[in-house]
């Protein structure tokens, strides 16, 4: 014991001790700062983007661009503006998100309500998971192979038809990670009162609605943003929309083509349509957050 | 009469609704409820097993297509490195490897920043700091591909020529690997960060305390505990990331250049696979065999997408579930 005492003591043995914390302390200190860089650096990303894209966009967003289709010689600076591109990716969007939610929410709600933890809700997470990952140029290409197939030329019915299946699994499993949340007990509590697993059904949709909102419109979202789905199977035109059957234009393929053009005005209005679509995106996302607050006052917490 | 022998009213009954039109009488004249739920559990279960169709169909459908290529020309044609649709050769090793290149140098950039973000976010912040900044990573996350490769057309690529200027390059446009790394990089970190931010907090907090107990710093317990324990999630997370990656199209396309040759250095421009399908579809009937070659793009695409998520999900959800 006082051997202990002895070296405790030992003035030495202190100074390495403190040497040492001092060490870890400053460690610490230097990973928490560059940790800190890190999440900056992507936080600053966010900014930067939106920061360029208002700069560049913003002075050549007029009432112009946003209310007429693109008139004679608008490539190459002319008059007009995007509206084919806008009304088009409006309506590929919500087509594709109509698609997706009459495929997807069933899905989900078969998985919650029917399947809950079994081997096949594992496996159909598992695929949807997986299909989330496709790529959508692939989705793309297996729907132009499709419309080979079925004789259908580029249109707004195949783009709406692929945007469909680019959007299902991101609403698919975003529906269902939403009512897994729900609680156990109001569940139980249904079926220990008789219900059948078909009434769960209007209960876990009243009590996930929020999220159900959220998520619908984040594949929404993704939906319209999506541009390789829709480059060979929408097509493009000049025109405003007029028939399913006719092609479309969209706003990620008017950001592309107006980008490729060599005329400075024309590349300028690339980016007034970047910064549409992304105001649309954003606007949804954010719809969505006020939606989920107005309709949460129904979930049991 | 008591309330219990009439049936309650409306102002009684709160904010309850009978649960479906099923259980009001009437009815069950038609079905049992009991009936009803088993027909909408078939009903609803087979259209959920049709939908997980659409994975194999996806994989058969461009196989189908690609395989004329096959059937008419060697594989040794195919991988090679020649690519001249015009004289039969479609050696797709270029766009491979040009693929692999900036899939590669994007997630060398990626990696230490949604790590590090990922981190921060679970380890140094609170809950209520946390939900303040997640909605700008999800922002980040839904800015559409075309956003990115706009962005990366007016920022990124000059700075890179200034970049290989100074480095002593002779004469360089700035659409090369590095810029598409870098707008590849931007475009998945937030996609890396949910991912790498789930599976860390799958770790259980008494181990994260138990060091914290033991007079670990921080840094110690993100170091020997939070690594340890999420290394085979992050993994995984990376993995997932460098699907999203390789697949994707348009922000790349924009940046990078589309030579068809093989790189020589991060400053030279490549020709990745989803731009090679992306650029030439509309032209694809012409020349015999193209659309083959073509579909034989996007199949190797879709077989490493689909094996890098494949695998890389299980472990998730392994993590996710047990720590």
């Amino acid at each position: 014991m006082d051997k202990l005492i002895d070296l405790r003591q030992n003035p030495a043995l202190q100074a390495r001790i403190a040497q040492r914390r001092a060490r870890r302390k400053f460690q610490a200190r230097i990973a928490h700062g560059v940790l800190l860089t890190m999440l900056g650096i992507v936080i600053l990303g966010l900014f930067g983007i939106l920061a360029v894209l208002i700069v560049k966009g913003a002075p050549s967003l007029s009432l112009e661009v946003l209310t007429q289709p693109p008139k004679g010689g608008y490539y190459a600076g002319g008059k007009g503006g995007i509206l084919n591109a806008i009304e088009g990716s409006l309506l590929l969007a919500l087509g594709g998100t109509l698609i997706a939610l009459l495929l997807g929410l069933p899905l989900a709600l078969y998985l919650n309500a029917y399947a809950d933890r079994s081997r096949v809700a594992g496996f159909v997470r598992l695929t949807m998971d997986v299909l989330w990952g496709v790529p959508s140029l692939i989705y793309g290409a297996f729907a132009f192979s499709l419309m080979l197939f079925v004789g259908l030329k580029a249109s707004l019915l195949a783009g709406i038809v692929t945007l469909g299946l680019v959007e299902l699994p991101i609403l698919a499993r975003g529906m269902d990670e939403v009512l897994r949340l729900s609680p156990r007990e109001l569940v139980h509590g249904a079926l220990a009162m008789g219900a059948t697993r078909l009434e769960l059904i209007p209960l876990l949709i009243r009590q996930a609605l929020p999220g159900l909102i959220t998520a619908l419109l984040l594949a929404f979202g993704r939906g319209i943003g999506d541009a390789a789905a829709v480059l060979f199977t929408a097509g493009y035109t000049d025109r405003l929309p007029s028939g399913l059957l006719q092609p479309v234009a969209s706003l990620p393929l008017a950001v592309f083509f107006q980008l490729n053009t060599p005329y400075a005005a024309s590349q300028a209005r690339a980016y007034a349509a970047a910064l549409v679509l992304t105001g649309l995106v954003f606007g949804a996302s954010l719809l969505g957050r006020l939606v989920a607050r107005v309709t949460g006052r129904y979930v049991v917490r | 009469m008591s309330t219990l022998e009439r049936p309650l009213i409306r102002h009684e009954t709160g904010r309850v609704a009978p649960l479906t039109r099923a259980a009001q009488p009437g009815w069950r004249v038609f079905v049992s409820r009991q009936f009803a739920s088993r027909v909408g559990g078939l009903g609803l279960g087979a259209l959920t097993l049709l939908l997980t169709l659409l994975l194999p169909l996806l994989v058969i459908a461009l196989a189908m297509r690609a395989y004329p290529l096959l059937q008419n020309t060697s594989l040794s044609n195919v991988f090679g490195m020649t690519w001249n649709p015009a004289q039969g050769a479609f050696g797709l090793m270029p766009f491979i490897i040009g693929s692999l290149a900036v899939t590669l140098l994007a997630l060398i950039v990626a990696i230490p920043l949604s790590v590090g973000s990922a981190i921060y976010l679970v380890q140094y912040l609170r809950e209520r700091q946390r939900s303040r900044i997640r909605p700008f990573i999800e922002l980040l996350a839904g800015v559409p591909s075309v956003v990115y490769g706009a962005w990366g057309v007016l920022v990124i690529v000059p700075a890179v020529r200034g970049l290989a200027l100074a480095t002593g390059a002779e004469q360089t446009t700035g659409y090369s690997i590095l810029s598409g790394a870098l707008v590849l990089a931007l475009m998945v970190t937030p996609f890396m960060i949910a991912l790498m931010e789930e599976v860390m907090r799958a770790v259980p907090n008494g181990v994260s305390d138990a060091a914290i107990c033991l007079g670990a710093t921080r840094w110690e317990v993100v170091r020997d505990v939070l690594f340890r324990r999420a290394r085979g999630g992050l993994i995984a997370a990376t993995g997932l990331g460098f699907a999203r990656a390789f697949g994707e199209t348009l922000a790349v396309l924009m940046v990078i250049g589309n030579v068809a040759k093989v790189p020589a250095s991060p400053f030279d421009p490549a020709y990745p696979l989803p731009a090679l399908i992306a650029n030439n579809f509309g032209e694809m009937m012409s020349v015999p065999l193209y659309d083959a070659a073509l579909m034989s793009a996007a199949l190797i695409l879709l077989i490493v997408v689909l094996a890098f998520n494949l695998g890389s999900r299980m472990v998730v959800r392994q993590v996710a579930q047990h720590g």
